[in-house]
């Protein structure tokens, strides 16, 4: 079963002369218990993609099939309740409701989805636990740094029953020692059974990744899979 | 790298035979590299012959340990309070392979590039693989540092052929004959394996 698959995917902003291809005949699948990461010079398509993905966008050619639904097949509603329910965003900008508490903010999506309040709350603080920020639940975002809301971005990212994490650029705003700790957290959701895409410029980061594609230009121009084997890195004995 | 010192450090502790050098060694540098146990033996036998290191009695075993002299000592503290010189260090042969690549007829120096990029980045796959697995002995942290100088050095090597892309490339591709057509229509960029 595949959680993530681009079919032909083209997206063009404009037409004539002055159309501007973001995407040109993507094809990709993610499964679940895989982590894939998008590297590519800035304008290549890797936000566009990653918009595509969540049904932010819709493509302008081709499909985009989230657990084998086609986003554009579905209503306004259908779509909203695919992303409240089955993606988690991780964006640069970690967009949290001033007037909530960490908690609060981690626990609304549930809440949005019908989950009641309490049960929303308690899956809310587990989730800031796997972060490391379960002392945080009650601070307000003013009263946080900005690390420490990314990290609340991605403890709301995460939530609940997310079959597929999108994130961009998750580390941006982290010290190395906490971003590294997002992406194990990352890495962990998929290897529990959630499919996973991470857009990142660090070569760092997409060592976390299963597979690693790059973008030119809107296309795909390669794809780096794991060797079978650590011992062919290893440094050769002198 | 210095075996000979390294094996000089590990006498510091305390004496021992091959295989016990080797096996500590071994758990230090986390699995990353791995010594034969010739190499530790042939080492051995030159730090004997310089006065570093001294034969102990064999045990029932068989095996002879050795141990650190006071000259093995004078020498590894000056290793230790030596910086490694980087004109030692071999030659990027990275670094030479690119710049004749950009002089020798035929050679598509964006794919040698792309190649190498892909070749990093599976590196740094396995290194996290590794890492998160816990490779090494969780109470003697020295192999992660090990393993972090490898991640480090593969991402340096990335974001060196993310720059040699971006600026030195770029000034390679053929200039694009004058047109109406907009900009973004025209952009050519480095031609990459497998686009």
């Amino acid at each position: 079963m595949t959680v993530l698959e681009f079919r032909d995917v083209h997206r063009t902003h404009g037409d004539g002369e002055s159309a501007v291809h973001a995407l040109r005949g993507v094809h990709l699948t993610v499964r679940p218990g895989e982590l894939v990461a998008v590297m590519g010079p800035s304008g290549s398509g890797k936000s566009t993609l990653l918009n595509l993905a969540g049904g932010l966008d819709l493509p302008s050619h081709g499909e985009v099939l989230v657990e084998g639904v086609a986003l554009d097949t579905l209503s306004h509603r259908g779509l909203a309740e695919v992303r409240r329910r089955t993606i988690g965003y991780v964006f640069q900008d970690f967009n949290l409701l001033p007037s909530l508490t960490a908690v609060e903010n981690v626990a609304l999506p549930l809440e949005l989805d019908g989950t009641g309040i309490r049960e929303a709350r308690r899956a809310a603080l587990s989730a800031l636990g796997d972060i490391g920020i379960a002392d945080l639940a009650r601070r307000f975002p003013d009263e946080m740094s900005g690390g420490q809301q990314q990290r609340v971005a991605i403890a709301r990212a995460l939530v609940g029953d997310r079959r597929l994490v999108l994130a961009d650029e998750p580390t941006g705003a982290l010290d190395s020692q906490t971003g590294e700790l997002v992406l194990r957290v990352l890495r962990d959701r998929v290897d529990a059974g959630a499919a996973g895409l991470l857009v990142t410029h660090e070569a760092r980061h997409a060592g976390w990744a299963d597979r690693v594609i790059f973008l030119r230009d809107g296309s795909i121009v390669d794809t780096s899979g794991p060797l079978a084997s650590v011992t062919d890195l290893l440094e050769p004995t002198p | 790298m210095s075996i000979r010192n390294s094996l000089l450090a590990l006498l510091e502790r305390g004496p021992m035979h091959g295989y016990q050098l080797r096996a500590a060694f071994e758990a230090s540098v986390g699995g990353t590299w791995s010594l034969n146990i010739g190499q530790v033996y042939t080492t051995l036998s030159r730090l004997e012959r310089d006065e570093l290191v001294a034969a102990l009695p064999e045990n029932d075993e068989g095996q002879r340990p050795y141990e650190i002299t006071a000259r093995g000592r004078t020498e590894l503290n000056q290793w230790f309070a030596t910086p490694i010189d980087r004109a030692d260090r071999p030659r990027d042969e990275l670094a030479i392979k690119l710049a004749l690549a950009m002089t020798t007829p035929g050679v598509d120096l964006a794919s040698v590039v792309q190649t190498q990029r892909v070749a990093g980045i599976r590196a740094l796959q396995e290194y996290t693989r590794l890492k998160v697995s816990g490779g090494g002995d969780p109470d003697d942290p020295s192999w992660l540092l090990v393993l972090e100088a490898m991640i480090f050095q593969t991402e340096a090597e990335i974001r060196w052929l993310d720059f040699c892309e971006a600026t030195i490339l770029r000034k390679r591709t053929v200039p694009v004959p004058k047109t109406d057509a907009p900009v973004a229509a025209r952009q050519t960029g480095p031609k990459v394996a497998g686009a």
